[in-house]
């Protein structure tokens, strides 16, 4: 054959209106490669993927597939050429089973009866394949984990002959567990020769399975080299020409008073005697694993669910929050993991956002609300945070993933709470805006701030906290001091393989 | 040269609504002689006074992302309490204006109980009132027509502030000024449009939602109420019939005014507007003597169609 590579797109230029989002960026994958494509959000990759698959046209460049070039002018034929995106909300029907999904558009030949026992069985051999016999056809999706969910919808793709697999921040939304299923997954895949763009903001996973990376910068194309000729500092520094050593800011708190203890805290399995506290100025961290009962300790302590038994003492009062009103009014922040359905109001107004939990504080008398100072307290925030907006009329959606978490961080900052909860803080955004929502972090807790951080994010966990507690199935089972911190001691404490456990 | 082309789209799109409605009166205008008389608008005024006010409650639930199909029962056992309490109990003018308001505060917030309290789907809470309400009407009129006496309640529908203007139609500018500054202007309309937007995050700012929820159909039950009264008032009798597919009227202006039956989208004013883009398209076929079977077609056919321009035209928005 004498196509070395399965894709190429070379030179694509793609303006929107008058501006340029790709600026002569190229693109190269051979079979069997897991190719990186890396860059800063903004940085024109989805633009490029949206290309490929045909949900966006090039205005300029060509497209080969296995050397041909080819027009891709419709997601259809993107599809028929074996081109297949794997977005992070999955294109599921939940209530259906494992194999309705997979073959969903080919339920039966010919508008036949469905031959179930058929269906499953294809199904099964397609999973067994793959080496995730433990899912069954039966099982409906919504069943399933979201890292056999993602397993599901590969397959879905697979069985439609998709050689180009388009994996999009797949990692986000899995644990440590699941993520190495899913390269394990990726290895067969490369095996059997299917060509893998894999998009992520996770710098160690590109260094662990990726062969290739494509760099991209604000919508131009900046290197490509494969991966054992750079590491993690030469490759941040290509992506926002910034050394690494400043992505975790330097802190300067004074740690003061215990603001938040907890006492065996219980609620079913999620939560099981769940003790810490947590002093001002410090920030700790809450690692483990997805499920393991982080999000769910910090729901009962806020108040958005009930707890069974425990004890919370809040700046020196025993409290028994029912409701978020009341952890709110008392000075307690939760910056929830899940910022578009939780977090930030996205079809509303910055100022509706940040002044939501502080409505008290700029209404008159008959809850008139002071537009005036409504206006002034936005701005001195976001200002504060250093956000980056146009108008605070315009819609939270119209900001930047990291902008609007910002936006999220605001509303507690106008609050004046004494402790924030941050639920996976950085999830979904990019570098830059991450070094900047810690440099908030930093500022919060030098003001005093007590700072709860959930994060299954390592680097995040090792770089930010001063100490660490790891949740294990509802547990808390080990708690680490910042010196004792390191990556292999956090995963084997999530993992349930410490020693010292038992 | 295409910033400032942008810009006139921009503006012809945001104000669709006031367009839609210039150009029905140009319209009406130039079909019937009869439109612009003293006479027809302020007959219209009288007629769609009620119809704005339950618009304005409809509003509010539409706005938290509910809908509330009680309103035109409420209205029918409102009118019917006017005339019960006139009759029956004697309690006089005074008692005649609150029995109404308080059935339609009750109704309302029972229903919006269960959609705040029970997360019962709001379009299952507000029909099982809606039929509740209408039978409650209809078990207190003995299902009659019941005739007000003379001199109470019929004057207020009848009366004119300088032999013009409708005391209706004031008492409808009344309610129509307060929604929009309470939505425009405080805490609670605030709260409203974010609870429509994204309940759960209004809720984890630690805001009680399901108050604001409860309130809303508690509201939408004392426009109802207050539309009822206005209803008796016009016709003198307090009858469980009236108000039919109410409940439909207003969800239309709503929607014709730009809400989004999702929420957190939807504006007081453009909602009046809503309502007299549908009382023009009816006043006209009146004045022109569509009979009125066809009439419900048009009328159909109509809202589909701005319904559609809505979307078209908040598409646009959004992509420019």
């Amino acid at each position: 054959m004498a196509n070395e590579y399965r894709v190429e797109m070379k030179n694509i230029v793609k303006r929107f209106g008058g501006v340029l989002a790709l600026n002569d960026v190229s693109l190269r994958v051979k079979p069997g490669e897991v190719h990186a494509l890396v860059g800063e959000n903004g940085a024109g990759k989805s633009t490029l993927m949206k290309i490929l698959s045909g949900a966006f046209q090039r205005d300029e460049g060509m497209i080969f597939i296995d050397g041909k070039e080819e027009k891709i002018s419709s997601p259809r034929e993107a599809k028929e050429l074996g081109v297949a995106t794997i977005y992070q909300e999955f294109m599921l029907a939940p209530h259906l089973t494992v194999a309705e999904n997979i073959f969903i558009d080919r339920l039966s030949e010919k508008n036949k009866f469905i031959n179930w026992k058929e269906l499953n069985r294809k199904a099964e051999e397609i999973l067994r394949q793959l080496g995730f016999e433990e899912i069954k056809a039966k099982a409906t999706v919504e069943s399933l984990s979201v890292a056999y969910q993602q397993v599901v919808e590969i397959c879905k793709n697979l069985t439609r002959n998709a050689r180009i697999l388009v994996l999009d921040e797949p990692t986000a939304v899995l644990t440590f567990s699941e993520i190495e299923k899913l390269f394990l997954l990726i290895e067969k895949l490369k095996k059997d020769g299917v060509s893998i763009i894999y998009i992520s903001h996770r710098l160690e996973e590109i260094f662990q399975i990726c062969d290739r990376i494509t760099v991209l910068k604000d919508g131009t194309f900046v290197k490509e080299v494969g991966t054992e000729e750079m590491d993690k500092h030469q490759l941040v520094n290509l992506m926002v020409g910034r050394d690494m050593s400043t992505l975790f800011p330097p802190r300067d708190a004074k740690i003061g008073e215990t603001v938040l203890e907890v006492k065996n805290l219980n609620r079913g399995k999620q939560v099981q005697n769940v003790s810490f506290a947590v002093r001002a100025g410090e920030v700790l961290g809450i690692s483990g694993l997805v499920g393991a009962g982080r999000t769910e300790t910090m729901r009962l302590i806020f108040g958005a669910d009930r707890k069974e038994s425990g004890e919370i003492i809040f700046m020196g009062e025993k409290v028994n929050f029912k409701s978020p009103k009341q952890a709110v009014r008392k000075g307690l922040g939760l910056l929830p993991e899940d910022r578009k359905q939780q977090g930030v109001l996205l079809e509303q107004s910055i100022r509706i956002n940040t002044t939501l939990s502080s409505l008290k504080k700029i209404i008159r008398l008959l809850g008139v609300i002071s537009e005036k100072k409504d206006k002034e307290l936005t701005r001195d925030v976001l200002e504060q945070l250093a956000t980056k907006y146009n108008s605070m009329e315009d819609h939270t959606s119209s900001l930047s993933g990291g902008n609007q978490q910002k936006v999220a961080l605001a509303k507690w900052l106008v609050a004046d709470c004494k402790c924030i909860i941050l639920d996976e803080p950085t999830r979904g955004v990019d570098v830059g805006a991450k070094v900047e929502i810690y440099k908030n972090i930093n500022d919060l807790a030098e003001q005093g701030v007590a700072i709860v951080m959930i994060s299954s994010e390592m680097t995040e966990i090792i770089g930010m906290c001063d100490r660490t507690l790891i949740m294990r199935q509802g547990k808390v089972v080990g708690e680490l001091n910042k010196s004792e911190l390191g990556e292999e001691k956090l995963i084997r404490y999530s993992m349930g393989v410490n020693v010292h456990e038992e | 040269m295409k910033s400032s082309k942008n810009k006139i789209g921009k503006i012809l799109i945001d104000n669709n609504t006031y367009i839609m409605l210039l150009l029905l009166l140009i319209i009406c205008a130039i079909i019937s002689p009869d439109f612009f008389t003293v006479q027809n608008i302020t007959n219209l005024l009288r007629q769609y006074s009620g119809t704005i006010i339950v618009c304005m409650g409809m509003l509010y639930v539409i706005l938290t992302g509910g809908i509330d199909l009680s309103v035109g029962s409420i209205l029918a056992l409102g009118s019917v309490m006017v005339a019960y309490a006139l009759t029956t109990k004697e309690l006089g003018m005074i008692g005649a204006i609150l029995l109404p308001l308080v059935c339609g505060l009750i109704c309302g917030a029972v229903t919006g109980f269960f959609v705040a309290f029970t997360n019962m789907a709001p379009f299952v809470a507000s029909l099982a009132m809606m039929t509740i309400a209408r039978g409650v009407a209809y078990v207190v009129s003995n299902g009659q027509p019941v005739q007000t006496p003379a001199n109470t309640i019929g004057r207020l529908g009848v009366a004119k502030l300088g032999g013009v203007l409708p005391w209706l139609a004031i008492l409808a500018l009344v309610v129509v000024i307060i929604f929009f500054c309470i939505l425009r202007y405080t805490a609670f309309g605030r709260i409203v449009i974010a609870i429509g937007s994204n309940e759960t995050s209004v809720r984890l700012a630690g805001i009680p939602t399901k108050w604001y929820k409860l309130s809303v159909y508690a509201i939408s039950g004392v426009c109802s109420g207050l539309a009822g009264i206005i209803a008796s008032s016009r016709t003198a009798i307090g009858t469980p019939i009236i108000g039919e597919g109410l409940e439909l009227d207003a969800i239309a202006a709503c929607v014709i005014g730009g809400a989004s039956l999702n929420g957190g989208r939807g504006s007081v004013l453009k909602t009046v507007v809503g309502v007299f883009v549908l009382a023009f398209i009816s006043n006209i076929m009146n004045l022109l003597a569509v009979p009125a079977y066809p009439q419900d077609i048009i009328k159909g056919v109509i809202i589909v169609l701005s319904v559609l321009l809505q979307e078209f035209t908040t598409r646009k928005s959004e992509t420019i």
